[in-house]
C-alpha cells in the first residue's frame, strides 16, 4: 500500500493542476484561516502574557491580610456537624476584633524562614490628598523600602525620584503618575494628607511611579511604614504581609498552606486577578471559535472543488477502477488532494500569520484601561503555528473525505458504458 | 486445457426501476487461453453486461463466474480489484487515457499499482509494449496529441501492462475508421496467437466478428445457440 502513495499523489496533483485557479482560491481561503488564527492568537496571548507579567512584576505574589475567609465556627457547630444535625443558629454577631495582623513580628519571621520567599510588611489605609483646589482619595501604603524592593518592581517603575527618598525625607511620599496628574502636583511639591483618623500632615512628593496598571497609578501612594502608622494613628500595626516567590506559579498552593498555618486570609495573585483570568478564557474561546469559523468556511471551498473534480474525473475514476485500483486507492487520490491543499494552506497561512503578527506589532496605540500600553504585545510561539497548521490539514482532509468517498463508490460500469 | 474464464448459468437482473429488468439469463460459456472470442448481438441484447460481468466489474445476480478455475462471486471488492489488476485487461470504445499523463506514464500506471517491477523495468516494459503496437516514438506525448487510432493502440498497450491472461474489449473499433479498426483487430489476433492471451471482444461489426475463433451471439440476454 505504501509503495503506491507516490502514484496516488501524482494523480492527485494532476487533477489539481487541471483546476489551478480554484485550487489556489480554496487554498488561499484556508491560508487566511490559519493566518488570522495565528495573528489573533499572537495578539491575544501576547496581551495576556504581558498582563500577567505586569501583575506578577508589580504586585506581590501573595498578600496576607488581617481578615479571615470564614467566620470562626460557633461552639455548637463544633459539637454537632450542621450537615448532619438539624441545627440553626440565628443572629450570630461576629466578635469585633481590633484590626491588624496580630503577632505580626512572629509571622513575618516564620515566613522569612521559608525557602524561595521574600516578605515585606505593610499598613494599608485610606487617605485623602489635598492640593490647591483638588481633593483626591487614595490608598496610602506604609512600607519598608528595602523589603518592598524585593517584592515588587516598583523601584524600576519610578519616573522621577527613587524609593529610597522615603528614608531621607521625613515627610516623603511616593505616588502614582495618574494620581499626580489628577492632583496637578509635581515631583517635589508638598501636598496635604488627611487620614480617616483625622490627622492632617503636609507631605512631600519624593517620587512618582508608573506601573502600567491603571488602578495602581491612579490610586496608590507609599510612605514609610512608621510614617503611615502615625498618619493612621495605628502605631506598630500592620495589616498586610506581602510575599514574593521565586516561582510565581506556586503562589496558589503556597497561599493555601500559609492560610492553613496562620488562619489569616492569604490571597495569591491568581486569585486576586481571577476576574481577568475568566476574561482571558472568554477571549480565547472567541479567538478559537472565530478562526474555526473561517477555517470551516474555507473548507467548504475545498469540499466544493474536490466535488467538482470528482464529477469531472468520473472517467478517470472508472478506468482506474477497471484497471484494478481499489476503493481505498480512489479515496486516497481525492483525500490527498484535500490534504495537499491543507498543507499548502497551512504553510502559506504561517507566512501570512507571521506577517500579520509583525504588522500588528508595529502598530502604536495609546490605551489606558486596566493596563496602560503604547503598542500591541505580540507573542511568537511555535504552538500557535502547530495548532493552526494541524487544524488546517485535518479540516481540509475531512472536507475532502466526503467527495472522496463518493468517488470511491462510483460504479465503473455506469460510466464506462455511457462514455463514447 | 482448462478454461481461463468461465461463466456458469450467469444471470443479471436490474432492480433499479419499479419493474425488474432481466439483462442476462442463464448464460454459460468458457474462454480458453489464447482464444479470440467475439460477442455479437443487437443492441440491448446484454453483450456489454456480459462482458462487464466476465471482467468482474459487475456482479451477476445468479450463477457464477470462474477466473482460473476459482469462483469469484463471494469475493469482496478489494479482491476483485486485485484479480482485475493481475489477470484482466480492458479496452473500451473510448480510450480513457488519463489526459494529464504522457502515453508512457499511462501504460505504466497498472504496473505501478501492481508494484512487481522496478521502476526501470516498468519503463522498459512500457516502451517495449508501445513499440510492439507501433507507438515507439509517441511515448512522451499526451493523449490529446495522438490520433484516434494511436490512442486506441495506447489503450491496448495499457491493458497489456501487467500481462493479463484475458483482455476484455467493448466495441474497441467502434470509434475507429475501417483501416484503424483493422489494425486493432490484427493486434488482438496477434496477441491471441503469439502470446496466448485470451480476447473477449464485444462488437456489432459482423465482418470483424466473422474472423475470430468463436462467435457468441446473444439475443435478449440469452445465448443464441445456433452460432
Amino acid at each position: 500500500m505504501i509503495s503506491i502513495i507516490p502514484l496516488l499523489l501524482k494523480i492527485a496533483l494532476a487533477h489539481l493542476s487541471g483546476r489551478r485557479r480554484q485550487t489556489l482560491v480554496a487554498t488561499a481561503g484556508v491560508a487566511m484561516g490559519v493566518g488570522f488564527f495565528i495573528a489573533m492568537a499572537a495578539m491575544m496571548q501576547g496581551f495576556q502574557t504581558y498582563f500577567v507579567q505586569t501583575i506578577v512584576d508589580v504586585s506581590p505574589h501573595i498578600v496576607i491580610s488581617d481578615t479571615y475567609r470564614e467566620l470562626p465556627r460557633q461552639p455548637l457547630t463544633l459539637i454537632f456537624n450542621p450537615e448532619n444535625a438539624a441545627l440553626a443558629i440565628r443572629n450570630v454577631k461576629p466578635k469585633e476584633e481590633i484590626r491588624g495582623i496580630r503577632n505580626a513580628g512572629r509571622i513575618l519571621r516564620a515566613l522569612a524562614d521559608m525557602k524561595g520567599v521574600k516578605v515585606a510588611p505593610m499598613l494599608e489605609g485610606q487617605i485623602i490628598y489635598r492640593y490647591g483646589s483638588t481633593d483626591k482619595a487614595a490608598t496610602l501604603s506604609g512600607i519598608d523600602p528595602d523589603a518592598e524592593k524585593n517584592i515588587t518592581d516598583i523601584e524600576s517603575d519610578m519616573v522621577s525620584g527613587k524609593l529610597d527618598n522615603l528614608k531621607t525625607y521625613a515627610n516623603g511620599i511616593v505616588i502614582g503618575v495618574g494620581l499626580a496628574r489628577d492632583l496637578n502636583a509635581k515631583y517635589g511639591d508638598t501636598i496635604t494628607a488627611v487620614s480617616p483618623a483625622g490627622i492632617v500632615r503636609n507631605v512631600k512628593i519624593v517620587g512618582i511611579f508608573r506601573s502600567g496598571i491603571t488602578a495602581l497609578d491612579n490610586r496608590a501612594s507609599y510612605a514609610l511604614l512608621k510614617r503611615a502608622q502615625i498618619l493612621q494613628n495605628r502605631p506598630n500595626v500592620i495589616n498586610a504581609i506581602r510575599m514574593h516567590l521565586d516561582d510565581p506559579n506556586a503562589a496558589r498552593s503556597v497561599a493555601a498552606d500559609i492560610e492553613k498555618r496562620f488562619s489569616y486570609k492569604a490571597e495569591s495573585w491568581q486569585e486576586a486577578n481571577e476576574g481577568f483570568m475568566a476574561v482571558f478564557t472568554i477571549q480565547n474561546i472567541i479567538i478559537y471559535s472565530t478562526t474555526s469559523a473561517i477555517l470551516i468556511v474555507a473548507c467548504f471551498g475545498i469540499f466544493n472543488i474536490i466535488s467538482t473534480i470528482v464529477n469531472e474525473k468520473t472517467r478517470d475514476i472508472a478506468i482506474l477502477k477497471s484497471m484494478g485500483f481499489g476503493e481505498g486507492d480512489i479515496q486516497g487520490v481525492f483525500v490527498f488532494q484535500g490534504a495537499l491543499m491543507g498543507v499548502c494552506g497551512a504553510v502559506a497561512g504561517w507566512g501570512l500569520g507571521y506577517a500579520m503578527s509583525r504588522g500588528l506589532g508595529a502598530i502604536r496605540v495609546n490605551i489606558e484601561s486596566e493596563l496602560s500600553m503604547d503598542r500591541l504585545f505580540i507573542i511568537y510561539t511555535w504552538t500557535h503555528y502547530a495548532f493552526g497548521g494541524g487544524a488546517c490539514v485535518i479540516a481540509a482532509t475531512l472536507a475532502a473525505w466526503l467527495p472522496a468517498r463518493k468517488a470511491s463508490k462510483l460504479r465503473p460500469v455506469d460510466i464506462l458504458r455511457g462514455a463514447a | 486445457m482448462s478454461a481461463i474464464l468461465e461463466a456458469r448459468k450467469v444471470g443479471r437482473v436490474l432492480h433499479e426501476g419499479e419493474v425488474p429488468v432481466t439483462l442476462l439469463r442463464d448464460v454459460s460459456l468458457s474462454i480458453m487461453p489464447g482464444e479470440f472470442v467475439s460477442i455479437t448481438g443487437p443492441s440491448g441484447s446484454g453483450k456489454s453486461s456480459l462482458l462487464y460481468i466476465l471482467g468482474l466489474l459487475d456482479q451477476c445476480t445468479s450463477g457464477a463466474v470462474y477466473l482460473n478455475g476459482l469462483p469469484t462471486d463471494d469475493l469482496g471488492s478489494a479482491s476483485l480489484s486485485r484479480m482485475r489488476l493481475e489477470h484482466l485487461g480492458f479496452v473500451f470504445q473510448f480510450h480513457f487515457l488519463l489526459p494529464e499523463f504522457t502515453i508512457l506514464e499511462n501504460v505504466r500506471i497498472p504496473m505501478q499499482r501492481l508494484g512487481r517491477l522496478s521502476e526501470r523495468d516498468q519503463k522498459d516494459r512500457a516502451t517495449h509494449l508501445l513499440e510492439q503496437l507501433g507507438l515507439g516514438d509517441q511515448g512522451e506525448k499526451r493523449p490529446a496529441q495522438l490520433s484516434g487510432g494511436q490512442r486506441q493502440r495506447a489503450a491496448i498497450a495499457r491493458a497489456l501492462a501487467n500481462a493479463p491472461a484475458v483482455i476484455l474489449a467493448d466495441e474497441p473499433t467502434g470509434n475507429l475508421d475501417t483501416k484503424n479498426g483493422r489494425i486493432v483487430h490484427d493486434i488482438f489476433k496477434g496477441l491471441a496467437r503469439n502470446q496466448n492471451t485470451a480476447i473477449v471482444m464485444v462488437t456489432h461489426d459482423q465482418a470483424l466478428a466473422a474472423t475470430t475463433d468463436r462467435q457468441i451471439h446473444l439475443v435478449d440476454g440469452t445465448l443464441d445457440l445456433e452460432s
